[in-house]
C-alpha cells in the first residue's frame, strides 16, 4: 500500500472556507456523509451541508458506525464521506483496521483537528491527541493530508478518487477553523 | 422457551430469495452452512458493526431486501446503532439479533444483563417500526413470512441456543473471496 503523508509540509495559517471543502466533495461524487459534530467544522461544514442539495446527510451515535455504513456504501458504487473529530477517528481505529485496511474498502474520513493550533505542523502541537493522529495513522500506512487554508482543498478530490480507484482508506484533517 | 439456532435459520432460508444477508460471526457461520449465496455479506469486521455495514447497503441498493442476523454480543457492542437506524428508517432493513446471552464466538462467555435486556424493546423505544420476539420455532415458523413482508426497520429478537457446532472459518470470513463474490453478485451479469 501506498502511503501518502505530507506531515512534513509546512503548514500556514490562512482563511479556510467550507463552501471551498463543500465544492470539492460534490465533486469527489459523494453523495453520503454520516456525520458527528466537530467545532473545527461545526459552522463553516457541517451546517452548511445539512442545507446542501445532493448530499444524504446520516447522524450516527458513535463514529465507527459510519465506517460500516461507508463500507456497506461502497460495495453499491455509491460514494461516501465520514465527518467527525480525531477523537472519534481515534475511537474508530479498530474499525479501520478491519474494514478499511485489512478488507481494503475506500474509507473516506474527514476528521477535524480540534485544538491544533494554526500554522503549526500536527506532529508539532502542544496537544498530545493532535500529534499522535498522524504517526498512528502511519503506522497503519493509511493516507493522510491536512487542509489548513483554502490553498489546500485541491487535495481533497485525487485523495478521495485514489481511495475508490485502488480500495484503501484515506484521512482528510481540517487544521484550520472552517468559515462559512 | 428458546429455539435451536441452526433450525431457526433454516426456517428463515426458506423465506429468502435474492435479499442480501449480514450476518456475524457465529450465526454467519451457521447461516452459511444452511444458505450458500454470494449475496451474504460476512465480513463487519469486529466490534457489532454488522448493522452499520447494512445500513450502508440498505441506503445503497433501496429497492432490495437486506436482513441483518446480529449477535446479542454485537449488538451491545453497537447499541446506538438503534437510534441511527430509526432515524434513517430504511423500509428494507429487518434487523434481527440471536440472543444466546453469551458472547459465544469468543469461548461462550456471559453478556452483561442477560436476562434482562429486552432488546426488542430498545428497539422500539429507539424508533423501530415493527419489533417482535421469538422464542419457539413453531410460532416463528407461522408468523415469519408476514413479518417479512412489514416495511422496516423491524426488529425481530430470536431467543436462541446453539444447535450443531458450525465449521468456524475465519480465513473465508475475513478473505478476499467472500467480499469480491459479493461485489459481483451486486454487480450482476456482465
Amino acid at each position: 500500500m501506498q502511503v501518502q503523508v505530507d506531515a512534513t509540509r509546512r503548514t500556514q495559517a490562512g482563511v479556510l472556507h467550507g463552501r471551498k471543502i463543500i465544492d470539492e466533495i460534490k465533486a469527489s461524487g459523494i453523495e453520503f456523509i454520516p456525520c458527528l459534530p466537530d467545532i473545527h467544522t461545526s459552522e463553516g461544514l457541517l451546517r452548511p451541508l445539512w442545507r446542501e442539495s445532493g448530499i444524504r446527510m446520516i447522524r450516527v451515535c458513535k463514529e465507527d458506525e459510519g465506517v460500516g455504513i461507508c463500507a456497506g456504501l461502497s460495495y453499491c458504487g455509491k460514494r461516501a464521506l465520514l465527518l467527525m473529530q480525531y477523537t472519534g477517528l481515534l475511537d474508530s481505529i479498530n474499525a479501520v483496521r478491519a474494514v478499511g485496511v485489512e478488507y481494503g474498502l475506500p474509507i473516506c474520513m474527514m476528521v477535524g483537528l480540534l485544538n491544533k493550533e494554526p500554522g503549526v505542523l500536527p506532529g508539532e502541537s502542544k496537544h498530545y491527541g493532535v500529534r499522535v493522529v498522524g504517526p498512528i495513522l502511519d503506522a497503519m500506512g493509511v493516507a493522510h493530508h491536512v487542509i489548513e487554508t483554502d490553498a489546500d482543498v485541491g487535495v481533497i478530490r485525487p485523495a478521495i478518487d485514489d481511495a475508490y480507484g485502488r480500495g484503501h482508506p484515506v484521512v482528510l484533517f481540517v487544521g484550520g477553523n472552517a468559515l462559512p | 422457551m428458546t429455539m435451536r439456532r441452526d433450525e431457526a435459520l433454516r426456517v428463515l432460508a426458506r423465506h429468502v430469495t435474492d435479499d442480501i444477508v449480514v450476518a456475524v460471526y457465529t450465526t454467519a457461520f451457521d447461516w452459511i452452512a444452511i444458505r450458500s449465496s454470494p449475496l451474504n455479506y460476512i465480513a463487519t469486521g469486529a466490534m457489532g458493526l454488522g448493522s452499520s455495514h447494512a445500513l450502508g447497503l440498505a441506503l445503497g441498493q433501496p429497492d432490495k431486501r437486506i436482513l441483518v442476523l446480529d449477535g446479542d454480543g454485537s449488538l451491545l457492542m453497537n447499541l446506538g446503532t438503534l437510534v441511527t437506524i430509526a432515524e434513517v428508517a430504511p423500509r428494507n432493513l429487518l434487523h434481527f439479533v440471536f440472543e444466546n446471552g453469551t458472547y459465544e464466538a469468543n469461548g461462550s462467555h456471559r453478556t452483561p444483563a442477560h436476562g434482562h435486556v429486552d432488546f426488542s424493546g430498545l428497539a422500539a423505544a429507539a424508533g423501530y417500526r415493527g419489533c417482535y420476539t421469538f422464542d419457539d420455532l413453531v410460532t416463528f415458523a407461522n408468523e415469519i413470512g408476514g413479518v417479512l413482508g412489514e416495511p422496516g426497520p423491524v426488529f425481530i429478537t430470536m431467543k436462541v441456543e446453539p444447535g450443531e457446532s458450525p465449521k468456524f472459518d475465519y480465513e473465508y470470513m475475513h478473505g478476499a473471496r467472500v467480499r469480491e463474490e459479493f461485489k459481483g453478485a451486486l454487480a450482476g451479469p456482465g
